[in-house]
């Protein structure tokens, strides 16, 4: 039987404000435990929420960038379950009225000749707050509670069950990833827990509309694991319908080391989590007005940009979307265009030599040692004839390796290209008196010999004369 | 000079007849000899309080004060105060030391009132007699077999023996108005929202408020002056101008219209309680004002909304009481899930058990829409039926307890009879409107012993200045409030 699998995504993304969403206390990460623990943090006797109005900008924000309805009304509910790390015994989450209702993202998956864009739906998102972490092992035979996190404001991004592979769930979680940090609502930091998933997954027979029951992987911090955790699972479940098995609605954790998933606890086991709205706090309400500030605020988003760059600079579909892949990526794309240089050139150089270079030294693009305004003065002076694409290659290397700046480099290595047409064909004038036997096979019809005769020209000038200008003059003086 | 009010008090302070050093004592030694017995006092730190009275006296001789500076005020103990024990009545908090003030204490602080103690209470405020307190009953100073009532039982009875000028008390069901009743004393719940809640331990957050408790309604005003205000840690506190409650003290009554609820004189009244309370009606008429039929027709159905949603927060108010870090933790445990049980077992009494587990119950899967849905729009209809009776009339009287004050021990295994006791408080919290009880006579027991009855006036929204002013104009022409019971000397 042919089997599909169907996955859906849950996505708690760390919202960057100062203070946490109910308190003021920082939100810091990598303190020393419990310094960034206010009475609020430790929920003392007597103590109340205060919401961060920053967090629901940041909502706002992200329901903005994906066409969502954003809600005049939400609730704060509270998620009732007693775990050492949630001081309260309940967590401040959304339950019926989330602030962010239906919207969509559009996704690429794939490359190539195989490469196809996708909706995904977006169910909701939602403002919650994090828990603290427990940790284990630094007091023989005891647990230490550090609640520096607890209160952290999160938006938990919910998807319908939209995508039907790893690959577009990667795909979908990367757009995502580039997308919080686009509209600067999450750094996007995996390692430090900002941006983690969790993932359902089930199968069913291919064809049937019925959906199979579903395990959800719990707290995917990489693509790489997310990639392999999906592969597993959805192997794992088609074998165990095919072995005649049944699939339990389970929690289950991926074990990168093994590559397999493990069922934490299944359903009969699950909480009942009590929600009910917290008295605590009064529901959120957004006006028009509210939307219309943040609207304000709101950088250019991905779609927009791509779009742009095909109209203005008549960039490729292709190019258009790797220079919005990311917003820093956008970003230096725009600032290097800005200074007048040529746009088409500008896409190659940043798509080619600049992230070769990034990938190779593991650097972002925000630490390129070459700046958007010192690049485009190199594409401008390959613009304006000064030197030749080979040369402007040599010149990149120097400037990545902090030499100076493109006109010190050029002057210093000598790499002006010749442009004097009295200049080039002399060159020329040497290299046919030198080449004769070139010279009568191109005249017998061999048409490579031209190209030959083209390279030992640029060789004589040391690479500095205009190529174009010598292939002019040879085809002028061979009668071509 | 025990018997005087907070405004008489005040005035000796100002004019330096008497220092608020020689006050504080004089109630201090007070509560050392009488409370032994009453045990209207959870905590007392005599240092701490002294050096208060001290700082007081400076801020009167450096002409700094303003009407409440100098003067004790017990604290009800459920409000964290910086240094101060705070244990919420439970054996949970035995050994709780507050890290910060509540915004109730940080008021009084900064007028230069001096914290008495900390007052006895049911444990978590959950009671109508003091009886579930971990620190022991509190004795009616009317007649010490009594109770006071409940839950600010410890403020109640520390007023009425003239422990203190006046204290603090909490409302969610009526834990202020009824102990005022059964102790002879004016208490206020005032409208929801205009006492934060910041550093009060909670109960049920959509119903709780502090408010004073005192001798007389001039007093109280005089204290709502100091407790109102808004405060942004608080996000129910609500964001009014500030308010002179003693503005309209004085007016005259006549024309006000008072409606009595036939729900409030119907089955399940006292016979001696519905007596006094209509003797004060008829002194109402005197006052010239008219009096009003009306009806709340789910007054029977709070009982039971209040029971489910009262619990449902409670049970998760609570759950931070986990013995992870502050309060009880069992001195032996397995592992983690032993650790919650035999913490909360031990530190919570059998009442506090009986809430959390019902409240738990409302809110379970499945039983929500039943339980906990169905209250809150029950909850609706019943602040509809104020809105209704305030088209009507201008405040709303009737008896505060449906008795006076029974014996200790008397309800404690019967809890739904002792749930009735709040049968004409709770719909108020449940409409968040401003409720008050004030003295008005007395109901003779089969011993003879004298046992006060409280008048309950309802006021709209924000009528709290009105309220005082009926209650006010009452005292003047009746002398209930400054009757002290016998024995305190």
């Amino acid at each position: 039987m042919e089997w599909e699998v169907v996955i859906g995504l849950e996505t708690h993304t760390q919202l960057q404000t100062k203070t946490k969403i109910f308190s003021g206390a920082s939100t810091e990460f990598g303190s020393e435990p419990n310094t960034q623990a206010c009475v609020v943090s430790l929920a003392l006797p007597g103590v109340l929420p205060v919401l961060n109005r920053e967090a629901v900008k940041c909502a706002i924000k992200f329901g903005l960038a994906v066409n969502a309805e954003i809600a005049a009304r939400s609730v704060f509910a509270r998620k009732n379950y007693f775990y050492p790390d949630l001081p309260k015994g309940y967590q401040i989450s959304q339950y019926e009225l989330p602030v962010v209702g239906k919207g969509s993202m559009k996704i690429q998956v794939g490359t190539g000749d195989k490469a196809y864009e996708k909706v995904i739906n977006i169910t909701r998102a939602h403002l919650e707050e994090d828990a603290g972490k427990s940790v284990h092992g630094a007091q023989e035979g005891m647990s230490g509670i550090d609640l520096n996190r607890a209160g952290t404001p999160l938006l938990e991004i919910v998807t319908e069950p939209d995508m039907r592979s790893a690959a577009e769930a990667v795909a979908y979680a990367k757009k995502l990833h580039d997308l919080v940090q686009w509209i600067g609502i999450c750094d996007g930091n995996m390692q430090e827990g900002s941006f983690r998933c969790d993932v359902n997954v089930s199968v069913r027979p291919k064809g049937s509309d019925k959906l199979g029951t579903r395990r959800e992987i719990k707290n995917l911090n990489s693509f790489k694991f997310m990639q392999q955790a999906i592969e597993y699972e959805t192997q794992w479940q088609i074998e165990t319908l095919e072995d005649g098995g049944t699939i339990q609605q389970a929690t289950v954790l991926f074990n990168p080391d093994s590559g397999e998933t493990r069922a934490m606890r299944s359903k009969e086991e699950a909480n009942d989590y009590r929600y009910f709205p917290d008295p605590d706090l009064l529901p959120l309400a957004i006006s028009e007005n509210d939307i219309n500030t943040v609207k304000t605020e709101m950088p250019e988003l991905p779609e927009a940009m791509k779009a742009r760059f095909e109209a203005q600079y008549g960039l490729a579909h292709y190019d258009a979307n790797a220079l919005t892949s990311s917003r820093a990526t956008a970003d230096y794309f725009v600032a290097t265009v800005d200074t007048d240089c040529d746009a088409k050139l500008a896409a190659n150089w940043v798509m080619g030599s600049v992230s070769a270079k990034l990938n190779a030294d593991d650097k972002e693009i925000s630490e390129s040692p070459i700046s958007p305004s010192a690049l485009a003065s190199l594409i401008k002076r390959i613009q304006d004839g000064t030197i030749s694409n080979n040369a402007a290659k040599q010149v990149f290397e120097a400037m990545w390796a902090g030499e100076g700046d493109a006109d010190s480099i050029i002057e210093s290595k000598g790499l002006k290209q010749v442009s004097d047409t009295g200049a080039i064909e002399a060159i020329v004038d040497e290299v046919l008196a030198a080449n004769a036997a070139m010279v009568e096979e191109f005249k017998a019809g061999k048409e490579k010999a031209f190209n030959a005769l083209v390279g030992q020209a640029m060789k004589a000038s040391k690479g500095k004369a205009n190529p174009a200008q010598v292939n002019e003059i040879l085809k002028k003086k061979l009668g071509a | 000079m025990i018997n005087k009010s907070l405004k008489q008090l005040g005035a000796m302070l100002q004019a330096k007849e008497i220092s608020s050093v020689e006050l504080t004592q004089e109630y201090l030694n007070r509560i050392d000899r009488l409370n032994p017995e009453i045990n209207a006092f959870i905590t007392l730190d005599k240092d701490k309080t002294l050096a208060q009275a001290k700082n007081a006296d400076a801020m009167l001789a450096a002409g700094k004060a303003s009407a409440m500076t100098g003067l004790p005020i017990a604290q009800k103990d459920i409000f964290v105060a910086k240094g101060w024990r705070t244990t919420c009545g439970s054996k949970m908090l035995e050994t709780f030391i507050g890290p910060y003030d509540a915004d109730i204490i940080e008021r009084f602080d900064s007028v230069g009132a001096v914290n008495l103690g900390k007052t006895n209470m049911d444990e978590f405020a959950m009671g109508s007699s003091n009886e579930t307190s971990y620190f022991g009953k509190v004795q009616n100073p009317w007649d010490r077999s009594r109770v006071p009532g409940g839950s600010s039982g410890g403020s109640a009875a520390a007023v009425a023996a003239r422990l203190c000028a006046a204290a603090t008390g909490t409302d969610t069901g009526g834990s202020i108005r009824q102990p005022a009743s059964l102790c002879g004393l004016s208490g206020l719940k005032p409208t929801y929202g205009l006492a934060s809640r910041f550093g009060m331990i909670a109960f049920a957050s959509s119903l709780d408020q502090s408010g004073p408790m005192a001798k007389s309604c001039e007093d109280m005003a005089l204290m709502m002056n100091v407790i109102t205000g808004f405060d942004k840690r608080d996000s129910t506190s609500l964001n009014r101008e500030k308010e002179d409650y003693t503005r309209d003290l004085n007016k005259p009554l006549a024309g006000l219209k008072v409606g009595l609820p036939k729900e409030y004189f119907a089955e399940g009244l006292g016979a001696d309680v519905a007596t006094v309370v209509q003797e004060a009606i008829a002194e109402y008429k005197k006052l010239g004002a008219e009096i009003v039929d009306i009806s709340l027709p789910n007054t029977m159905l709070s009982i039971p909304v209040y029971y489910v949603l009262a619990p449902a927060e409670a049970s998760s108010n609570l759950s931070r009481f986990d013995g992870v870090r502050y309060g009880h933790r069992a001195k032996e445990y397995g592992d983690l899930m032993d650790m919650y049980c035999k913490s909360r077992a031990e530190g919570f009494g059998a009442e506090v058990k009986r809430r959390i587990l019902i409240g738990t119950y409302v809110l379970s899967a499945g039983y929500y829409d039943a339980y906990y849905l169905k209250a809150q729009q029950i909850r609706r209809l019943i602040a509809q039926d104020f809105e209704n009776a305030f088209k009507k009339c201008d405040i709303i009287m009737g008896p505060t307890a449906p008795s006076t004050a029974f014996k200790a021990g008397e309800k404690a295994d019967d809890p739904v009879s002792m749930y009735l006791q709040d049968i004409y408080t709770i719909a108020v919290n449940l409409a968040g409107l401003p409720g008050m009880s004030i003295p008005a006579g007395f109901a003779q027991s089969a011993d003879g012993k004298k046992l006060p009855v409280g008048l309950q006036i309802i006021g709209n929204y924000f009528d709290e200045a009105r309220m005082l002013n009926a209650g006010h104009a009452y005292q003047q022409v009746t002398d209930w409030h400054i009757q002290m019971p016998e024995g305190i000397e």
